[in-house]
């Protein structure tokens, strides 16, 4: 099968969904908690004499003040310029000069920064980023460019991008009331309200040591480690920073459809997500079910929908499921197709209904669910290969309300997942009323 | 939650080209060469901490194979080899690789036909097996060749709207207006359609020879335990097949500009000329020199006088591009439609002040710095690893390469890093295509 049209739009699904196989089992880490409550997890891999450092906020864009999007984001932008000790735009020159690679990510649950380094720069990186955490100066020069900044990552990610706006409106419509139904980019006529004084503001609740994750992975002792977080950010003071209270979801009884038509859409595309919960959020129970569900349900090319769909029925070029177990409050479970050329979204639509119908009435083969359930203990070893992704896993997981041993026991819950267990959480899951269907659509051409 | 907004961004072109000459951090004396008792030559770095194992493997030509007016058969046959092969119909291989959970995968490029294999050890023999059937006998039955192309012309269709397709699209064909490079490796709606079974075939036979195979593996495994694999996987290939020549070219069309018109808020402007092969004398220098002016993120002058100081772009980016028989030297940016004009005007002028210049002692230092101390930073997964023993087997780096790259990137002087510059950085030299609204700049033509 070709996988880059597989994965084409759907890269950054396959992540999240991969961060789920967070098996601590494998990892094995080591964690400690400084007096000011920073939590410090180290995952010691002694394969290349290097460190991956990382401080996870627990502050992402689902926490921000009403009306001001984006808020999240352009302070993490932000957190580069500077401090009395870090001149402004030298914090990621420094870090090259000292032969490292910087960048930081902001989602719904979290802020994150991280530094890849030579394990001897350890202490220098730590010493910077605990700097930040406190220190940070802006000018208003740098706001205002930086905010041009944004602007334009936000015309490159999502303005230009038909395909990218459907999301948008797909995730504005699936949430009523919670702030996930808001881009972590910002709505573009809030971000261009931002001010120096917003971002501050945020900067300070939310920016102090009781309220990040300190994760180093990497050539280490976990020991030594504790004691530079110690030295480091240990004399950091605590913040009062206030819970994190977002709004809630009311029940939902309407299903939702959305069609998105635009001339510069030459390919159309249909989607639907459901609300779901996660490992820490709603009916949690069915969280680890639902993974394995999408999984026989729409993971990859031996999947119902691909099969029946793309192989059997040849309606479609592509079509799938996919689900991430991990999240603070309610997620969503999400189906896709793009159709075959000359085929409507009408008769796409049509078939996954009835396929999906026919699963949720007779079940699945239990063959399926040995399967899904190979392929994600198998992912749990291939993520050990990778040195940056154990800590990207334990960012996730501790920012959304999940434990350490949680992690910890992901695999064994994976493999007492019963075909019942799997099944009810599909019957829960999947209700039409939960649900936002899709179209995308090319503008009709007149004459054609 | 998936959506996830970064501080700076990475083009997907960027990560594999960065892949090409970017550093391993193994040391050299961790490498080995493995040569199997038929004659099959590997290079492998044993990693025994991790149960698993990560195959690259190459063969020279690649897209560069298609005939005229079948532009795209390598990359059909990359993706059809594990759909159906040996006992195994198309289901029952995808099957046996979800029950194994092996990952295998195969890419055509402009010069070369890949493949990659990911595997438990546990699974190691049957891994093999499965990707022996793969290259060796694989099906083309005929809902899979039709799927798989209508898998093909579907992306074909969604890239003829996507900004970024389309600048690159137009460049290569303008830059090699009668080379191979000039087309797109997918090839055309039309060409893709026109690929028979036959076709296939013929390039199957050709595609992959022993002579032009090179691998790099990684992993939980001895060098004897490797011989007998390689030879049992690719022993049964064709010892060698001729293939055309590909003519050697350089980029042409300097100092055009050509705009598509979209409408879109932000312009995608895709500018480059002509760079330098990777066997170049001046290779390190212009390396170096790349860095500084563009290749190094938020240490590169580009960022800092297009981004930092006037907010007109999330992304500006340089980088070499050294293709087998051509070379490149690329960049890119994207920024609000009455800005373009501005924005084009400022990466002219760095390209002409640092190709008049060169760089300042200073930064020769960091980019040195920078280009050593992050050598270790990309030994992070078995695949990179592997990937990394594959390109320089490619490039004649030398087994050794490990060891000596360090000297090469440090022995880059004032004196070479002008002397590149004034070769490299002309703006005058640069095509550029902008799709988009842009103001302040008009097609040449």
């Amino acid at each position: 099968m070709l996988r880059k049209i597989i994965a084409l739009g759907f890269l950054s699904l396959a992540i999240a969904g991969f961060q789920a196989p967070a098996a601590a089992a494998l990892f094995h880490p080591k964690v400690h908690t400084l007096a000011n409550g920073m939590q410090v997890v180290v995952i010691e891999d002694h394969r290349a004499p290097v460190v991956a450092h990382m401080v996870w906020y627990k502050l992402g864009a689902a926490d921000e003040p009403p009306g001001k999007s984006g808020i999240a984001h352009f302070l993490e932008h932000l957190m580069f310029k500077g401090t009395p000790k870090v001149p402004s735009g030298q914090f990621s020159k420094i870090i090259a000069r000292n032969g490292g690679r910087d960048n930081a990510f902001t989602s719904y649950d979290y802020t994150g920064y991280f530094q890849n380094v030579a394990k001897d720069k350890l202490d220098l990186v730590m010493g910077m980023e605990a700097d930040r955490m406190t220190n940070l100066v802006l000018t208003a020069k740098d706001v205002d460019t930086e905010r041009a900044v944004i602007l334009e990552e936000r015309r490159s990610r999502t303005d230009n991008n038909p395909s990218a706006q459907w999301a948008e409106a797909m995730s504005a419509a699936q949430y009523l009331a919670h702030p996930y139904g808001i881009p972590v980019i910002g709505w573009k006529h809030e971000i261009e309200k931002l001010s120096r004084a917003d971002a501050l503001s945020f900067y300070r609740r939310y920016y102090a040591p009781n309220n990040a994750i300190l994760i180093v992975a990497g050539d280490v002792e976990a020991r030594a480690v504790f004691a530079l977080a110690e030295k480091h950010f240990g004399p950091l003071a605590r913040a009062a920073t206030p819970p994190r209270q977002r709004a809630q979801e009311p029940p939902q009884r309407a299903a939702r459809r959305l069609i998105l038509k635009d001339g510069r859409v030459s390919q159309a595309g249909w989607r639907r997500s459901y609300l779901a919960p996660t490992r820490s959020a709603g009916a949690s129970e069915h969280a680890v079910p639902l993974s394995l569900f999408a999984d026989m349900l729409g993971g990859g090319t031996t999947s119902r929908f691909y099969r029946e769909l793309v192989v059997k029925r040849k309606l479609a070029t592509n079509a799938g499921a996919y689900y991430s177990s991990t999240g603070l409050d309610l997620g969503t479970f999400t189906l896709y197709a793009t159709p075959s050329p000359g085929v409507g979204l009408e008769a796409v639509e049509a078939a996954l209904d009835e396929t999906l119908a026919v699963v949720l009435k007779d079940g699945l083969p239990a063959a399926d669910l040995e399967r899904s359930r190979t392929g994600l203990l198998a992912a749990a070893v291939y993520a050990r290969d990778n040195l940056f992704t154990s800590p990207r896993i334990f960012g996730d997981a501790l920012t959304s309300g999940l434990s350490v041993e949680q992690v910890e026991a992901w695999p064994d819950e994976v493999r007492a997942v019963t075909m019942d267990e799997v099944m009810a959480a599909g019957r829960a899951v999947l209700k039409i009323t939960h649900s936002v269907t899709g179209l995308l659509l090319p503008e009709a051409k007149v004459g054609k | 939650m998936m959506a996830i907004v970064m501080r700076s961004f990475q083009t997907a072109i960027l990560c594999l080209v960065l892949v090409m000459f970017a550093p391993l951090s193994a040391d050299a004396t961790k490498v080995r060469e493995v040569r199997s008792p038929g004659g099959i030559t590997a290079w492998l770095v044993r990693e025994p901490t991790i149960p698993l194992l990560s195959i690259k493997f190459s063969f020279v030509g690649g897209g560069s194979l298609d005939q005229p007016g079948r532009k795209g058969t390598a990359n059909l046959l990359s993706g059809l080899l594990d759909e159906g092969a040996g006992p195994y119909n198309s289901l029952a291989f995808q099957t046996r690789m979800q029950d194994l959970a092996v990952r295998m995968s195969f890419n055509a490029d402009r010069d070369s036909f890949s493949g990659s294999l990911r595997t438990l050890s546990t699974n190691r023999e049957a891994a093999f097996e499965l990707l022996r059937l793969a290259l060796n006998e694989p099906h083309f039955e005929a809902e899979a060749v039709a799927r798989v192309r209508r898998q093909i012309i579907t992306g074909l269709i969604e890239g003829q709207e996507d900004p970024g397709t389309i600048a690159a699209k137009l460049w290569f064909a303008t830059a090699f207006p009668s080379h191979p490079y000039g087309l797109p490796g997918k090839g055309s709606i039309a060409s893709a359609k026109a690929i028979t079974v036959d076709d296939l075939r013929v390039l199957l036979g050709k595609a992959m020879a022993r002579d032009r195979l090179t691998i790099g593996v990684v992993g939980d495994i001895s060098a004897a335990e490797l011989g007998p694999l390689l030879d049992k996987t690719f022993g049964a290939l064709p010892a060698s097949v001729a293939i055309a020549p590909v003519p050697e070219t350089m980029p042409v069309g300097a100092g055009g500009v050509k705009v598509v018109r979209k409408p879109i808020p932000q312009s995608q402007v895709m500018f480059g000329g002509p760079g330098l092969k990777r066997d170049d004398p001046d290779w390190y220098a212009a390396y170096v020199l790349n860095y500084v002016l563009g290749g190094g993120g938020f240490a590169s002058r580009l960022t800092e006088e297009v981004r930092e100081k006037r907010g007109l772009a999330y992304s500006v980016y340089s980088y070499l591009y050294p293709l087998d028989h051509a070379a490149v030297h690329m960049g890119g940016v994207g920024t609000q439609n009455d800005r373009v004009g501005e924005a084009m005007t400022v990466i002219k002028e760095q390209f002409a002040l640092a190709g008049k210049n060169g760089i300042t002692e200073a930064e020769l230092i960091n980019a040195k710095t920078y280009l050593n101390g992050s050598f270790p930073l990309r030994l992070t997964s078995s695949g990179r690893i592997a990937g990394l023993l594959l390109a320089i087997q490619r490039q004649n780096l030398g087994i050794d390469y490990l060891d000596r790259r360090a000297d090469l990137i440090n022995a880059v002087t004032m004196a070479d890093i002008r002397r590149v510059a004034k070769r490299l950085l002309r703006p005058e030299n640069l095509l550029i295509v902008v799709v988009g609204q842009p103001v302040g700049l008009t097609s040449s033509e």
